[in-house]
Formats: structure tokens, sequence, C-alpha cells
């Protein structure tokens, strides 16, 4: 029952969102609608504690991790969301859009997020494939939003390369299902249901496992973000409007990503685990290595942003490689800090853009000084970017660390924390440019809204007390790292 | 009776890979959308002959997507973008036509010598052909990357796509049923995205630089 609420919830919203022509009040309930999915997502978590849940003759299925992926887009569709109609408000006016296609993008992210929640509550990795692809259509619209030929540019750069990636991965699913029917004992009435391929796994044949889910990386890891089929992000994620970046960032990427656990498992059982962690290592460093070049001389505040998820997604990466149910929680709570940290961000970025009239980070300066409450938000979300206590983050990375270690992969840490180190200096050479830079303004310092200060302030605060307190989440990490464990 | 199946598995499934090196060499639009209507055709022959081989009326449903989609369908949303693209031919090509065919000839050895490792498990006769399906793949991933204009990264696009679905009905008799009605819907979607894409920007620049990129860099 609660999974089809979680579904029934934005469904109806798209509904309301495309029979009504856009007010402030579509805007607002649809905030709402995303307030009620983060509300039934912590109740599947308590209901999902005693056993997994299933729906609809079993083509649904929410476990734990099912149940965490949940909430996390839960909070991250509520905080962008609520800006929806401030932004919708700023376009409006400014003419950047007409009222046509202010309702195109709200029928578009309730879309988004039914399709994000579909691929996490699916039973069937082919189902998955489906969702996930989806979600490349409804996004391709939201990026292209503003019309302009950097926006087109990038839609169009967005789904030729996540559609030939996705390719990959639906090949790669197909070979895994040639894998599970040629396992003697269930010649009949094989499934793509990921829980009866997890028990055959050690059954498969290696070899077409092995390409098999070497196919999955390559493929889910293009709309992961991970190298080598990460160009899309900085491009889709420095044009999108700042929700719809929000949104992509903090959870599709983790979305796609929570795909790769469950094939992990699938490859673990059958396999062993020295050839999965090999490639995830390698994905993961390489794209670790490439978000710490970019970041550092980067020009562009958004694209800044999209590097620090690519950087993140490798940190993810490597821990899955890991795969112990240390590395699988901490792997779980970065998921969650990085989504609510990177939203927050892309929000504020957002605000800045609109009201700097520009994103390049050289011409931005003195912001703490002239809009003290943005500029706070933005600076301390920074902070909590690059993993400093007592943000979530901090704990999340060094718990990884710790399970790294114990997996004697002293080499994957020592690189990781240099990367993490350099691109700690590099977004803080940036952030003292934008925030203290240039010189004192004559004018006097500038409020900012309360509505875009409280909800902001309000994740900070969550994502702090994540870090020092973990209470709440604790059993549900547990449960959910067990899940994907082989 | 086994023989016209095997027969026609065969010709149906070489008739796929054959269409897939043809869009590499013809040039003219309307030559290379024929093509890929072919390819449609010829992929749901394979899906139906298989359905009436194994007696499996799932498959039978999903061929007849098969021929609505990539056999109708997308060619005719593909022979109306073509139609916005003032370039009506590939002028210039990153690898030329001859240089192209050799690559794809190169191409399909590699994919026999890569697809032996899959199919050895289980050699029948029709996860024996496995290997044109995945040749069919390389060719459409070689065409995305070394053609410059709009329309032929869609062909090559859809190209891919066929072979995928080629490799699914010879290795799995297809995946169930409801994947399928999805994989199917994506694709065309994608396609008409990419519709949408090019008929919005052919309003207010050229669709050139829609895919030479020059808009966005670092």
């Amino acid at each position: 029952m609660l999974i089809l609420a979680i579904l029934a919830v934005p469904v109806s919203m798209t509904v309301v969102a495309a029979t009504f022509s856009w007010r402030a009040w579509v805007g607002w309930v649809s905030a709402g609608s995303c307030a009620l999915i983060l509300g039934l997502g912590i109740a599947l978590g308590v209901a999902t504690s005693s056993g997994p849940q299933w729906a609809l003759h079993h083509s649904l299925r929410a476990d734990s991790l099912s149940a965490f992926m949940v909430v996390v887009i839960g909070a991250v569709s509520l905080l962008a969301t609520l800006f929806t109609p401030r932004t919708m408000r700023q376009e409006l006016s400014g003419g950047i859009i007409s009222a046509r296609y202010a309702r195109h993008y709200v029928v578009l992210m309730q879309a988004f997020i039914v399709c994000m929640l579909g691929a996490v509550v699916t039973a069937n990795l082919g189902v998955f494939w489906v969702c996930i692809e989806a979600t490349t259509i409804a996004t391709t619209f939201l990026v292209s939003h503003r019309r302009t030929d950097g926006a087109f540019e990038a839609s169009w750069k967005y789904v030729i390369l996540c559609s030939v990636g996705i390719a990959l991965a639906f090949l790669g699913t197909v070979l895994v299902y040639f894998a599970e029917r040629h396992v003697p004992a269930t010649a009949h009435g094989s499934s793509l249901d990921w829980t009866t391929l997890t028990a055959l796994a050690p059954h498969f044949d290696p070899n077409v496992t092995r390409v098999a889910f070497a196919l999955v990386v390559v493929g889910y890891g293009t709309k992961v973000g991970l190298v080598p089929m990460h160009s899309w992000l900085p491009d889709a994620h420095g044009q999108a409007p700042a929700p719809v970046s929000a949104l992509m960032s903090g959870v599709l990427l983790s979305v796609a990503f929570y795909g790769l656990l469950r094939f992990r498992a699938v490859a673990v059982a059958a396999l062993g685990p020295t050839f999965p962690r090999a490639l995830l290592l390698v994905v993961g460093m390489a794209s670790l290595l490439l978000a710490t070049v970019m970041l550092i001389a980067q020009r562009d505040l958004k694209r800044m942003l999209a590097y620090s998820s690519i950087e993140h997604m490798g940190l993810l990466a490597v821990a899955a490689a890991v795969g112990s149910p240390l590395a699988l929680a901490a792997v779980l709570l970065h998921i969650l800090g990085h989504g609510i940290t990177k939203a927050v961000l892309f929000l504020s970025a957002g605000e800045i853009a609109h009201l700097e009239g520009t994103t390049e980070i050289a011409q931005i300066s003195g912001l703490l000084a002239r809009r003290p409450a943005l500029a706070g938000i933005f600076g301390v979300g920074l902070l909590s970017l690059i993993a400093l206590p007592p943000f979530s983050l901090f704990v999340s990375e060094l718990t990884m660390a710790r399970a790294e270690v114990d997996a004697g992969l002293w080499w994957a840490v020592a690189a990781s924390l240099l990367c993490v180190s350099v691109i700690f200096a590099a977004v803080g050479r940036h952030a003292r440019q934008m925030l203290f830079g240039g010189a004192v303004a004559d004018a006097p310092p500038s409020a900012t809204d309360r509505s875009l200060v409280l909800p902001l302030v309000g994740a900070l605060v969550v994502c702090g007390a994540l870090g020092i307190v973990s209470w709440p989440l604790q059993s549900l990490l547990v449960h959910a790292a067990h899940g994907v464990m082989p | 009776m086994t023989s016209t199946y095997v027969a026609t598995l065969e010709l149906a499934a070489g008739a796929v890979l054959l269409s897939a090196v043809m869009t590499l060499w013809r040039r003219s639009v309307s030559s290379i959308v024929a093509m890929l209507r072919l390819q449609g055709v010829a992929l749901c022959a394979v899906a139906v002959d298989l359905a009436l081989h194994e007696n499996d009326r799932a498959l039978l449903v999903t061929g007849a997507l098969v021929l609505v989609v990539k056999g109708v369908v997308v060619p005719t949303v593909l022979r109306r973008v073509a139609k916005w693209d003032p370039r009506s031919r590939e002028s210039r090509p990153l690898v030329n036509v001859p240089a192209s065919l050799v690559f794809a000839a190169g191409l399909i050895v590699l994919s026999y010598v890569v697809g032996t490792r899959i199919t050895s498990l289980s050699p029948d006769d029709a996860t024996r052909l496995a290997p044109l399906g995945l040749a069919t793949v390389l060719v459409g991933y070689f065409m995305l990357v070394t053609r410059r204009r709009a329309v032929s990264k869609i062909v090559g696009l859809i190209v891919v796509d066929n072979g995928i679905a080629l490799v699914t009905f010879l290795l799995t008799s297809g995946v169930p049923l409801i994947v399928e009605l999805g994989s199917s819907l994506d694709v065309m979607l994608v396609v008409v995205v990419l519709q949408f894409l090019m008929a919005s920007v052919r309003h207010h620049s050229r669709i050139d630089a829609l895919t030479e990129l020059r808009e966005l860099r670092d």
C-alpha cells in the first residue's frame, strides 16, 4: 500500500499540474506533494525494517535501501520544489519564458520525480532501466527550459550521450538475463527480478557476467556522471534552471548509482569481489582525478558545482568498490548529505546568478558584504560540500576512508585524500573571490527574502545535525547496506 | 521445418547488419531512411520467426511492436527531421566512406571474436547469430562518433538500439514484455525529443551549431 501511495502522490500531482494553468498555488501544492513523499518514505523506512514490502503482484518491491532512496528523493525534491514559485516568478517577470512553459515546467518536474521513485521501488532490473531512460526524456526539456543556444546545445549533448550510454546498460541487463536463463535449475520461470537474480547469481556463467557488469558500469556510469561518459554533466547542470540542477545533481545521479549498487551485488555473487572491485576503483579514481583537475581552473559557478558532483560520485564508486557493510552504509549517508548540500548550493547559486546577472566566478565579488544572508548560506554550503565537520559529508567521507583502510586499499585512501585536499583548496579559492573579493561596496547590504532563507538554512541544519547524531538513520542505513550485500 | 526456421533467421539477422553497414555507405538521407525501414522489418522478421519456432505469444506481440516502432514511426519522424537540416548530404564525415566500410569490416570481425565468448554458453541456432547483433551495435557507435550531421547522429543511435534488440532476440528470445514495451516507448520518445530539439533550434539558429558544440566549454 505504502509503495503505491508513494507513486500515486506525484502521479496525481502531475495530472493536477497538467490540468491547471500556472499559478503560484500549483507550485506550493507541488512542494506539498513532495513533503508528503518524504513523509511516506520515512513511514516506508519504518515498515521495511521488518522485511521487504511488495505491491502489484510482486512487480514493485521496497526494502530498506528503496525506502532510504525514497527519503533522499523526497527531501531533495521538497527543497527544489519549494523554489518553483520563486523561479517561475523571476523567469516570467524577466520575460525569459511564457506562461505555457511555466506549466510545462511543473508537469515535467513531477514526471521526473515519478520516474525516479519508480526506479527505486521496482523489483525488475529491466523496468529500472526504463525508468532511468524516462528520466532522461523528462529532464531534457527541463534542461532546455530557458531556450537559449547554450541550453539547447546542453540538452542535445545530454540526450545523445545518455541514450548511448544507457543503451550499453540495457545490453548488460540483457546479458545478465541470458546468464540467468542458462542456470540449469531455472530454465523456466526466470525473470529480471533482482532478488531472484541475486539468489541465482552464484550459478551464472562468469564470462557472460563479466561482460555484462562492465557494460552496466559504463552504461549507468554515464547517468551517474562517472568517467569516461561524464561530459554531458557540467553542460546540463550549468544550463538547467537552478531547481532542476538541484534535483539532477542531488538525486538523479544517486538514483543511477543505486542501480550500480544492485548490479554490484549480483556481480559479486557471480564473480567474487575482485573484478567488480577493480572496475569500480578504476572509474571512481578516474572521475575523482578529472574532477580535481577541472575544479582548479574552473571559471563558472554552476560548472564548479557540477564538477564537484563528479568528484563525489567518484568517491562513492571507490567506496562501493570496497563493498563492506561499513563502506556501503557510508555510501548511503554520503548520498543523503551530498543530495541536500548540493541542492542548497545550486538553489543559492541560482539566486546569485539571478541577482548578479552572471555565473562567472571572476565577475562576482564581495557578496558577503552586499548580500550577507544569501552569501552566508552559500558559504556554509560550500563548507559542507568540502566535507568540514560537523557536516554529515565529513562523517561519511571519514567512514569511507576507514572502510578502505580496513580493506587494505591504502593507495586509494591516499590518492582520494590528496584529490579531496586539492579540491578543498580550489573551491576555497573560488569561494574567497566570490564572498570576500573585490572592493567593499558603498551601498548598504541588501536584505534577502525570508522564503529563500528559511528552507536553505533548515536544510543546512539537517546536514549538520546528521553529522553529529545519526541515530534516526542508523538502523535504516545498516539494514539498507545489508540489502546490497551478496 | 527446422531448416526454414534457421534459413529465415540467418537471412533476417544478416539483413539487420547489412542495412547497418549500408547506412555508413549511403549519403542521401532518403536512402538511409529506407535502410532503417528495412532494418526494422528484418528485426520484426527475426522476432516473428523465433516466436513461431518457440510458440511464444509474447514474442509475437513484441514483433508487432517492433514493426510499428522501428519500421514505421521512427523512419517517418526521421524523414521529417531531415527536411530541416540544411545539408541534405553528409558532406564531411570525420572518416570518409571507403575507410568507414573497412572499419566496419574490422568491427564485424571484432564482434565475432568477443561474441563467441558469450555464445559458447549455449551454442544453438539463434545464439550462434548473436555476434551479428553486436556488430550492428558497434557499427551504430562508429556512425555516431564519425558523422557530424545531426540526422546522422540520430541514425547512429537508432542503429545501436536495433543492434541491441537483435542481440536480445537471439540470446534470450526477448526480455519480458513489460520491459520490451517500456524500452520501445523510451526509444521512440528519444527520437521525438531529438526532433523537438532540432525543430526549436531551426527557428533561431543554425542546426549545425547544435552538433558542433560551440557554446559550452570549460
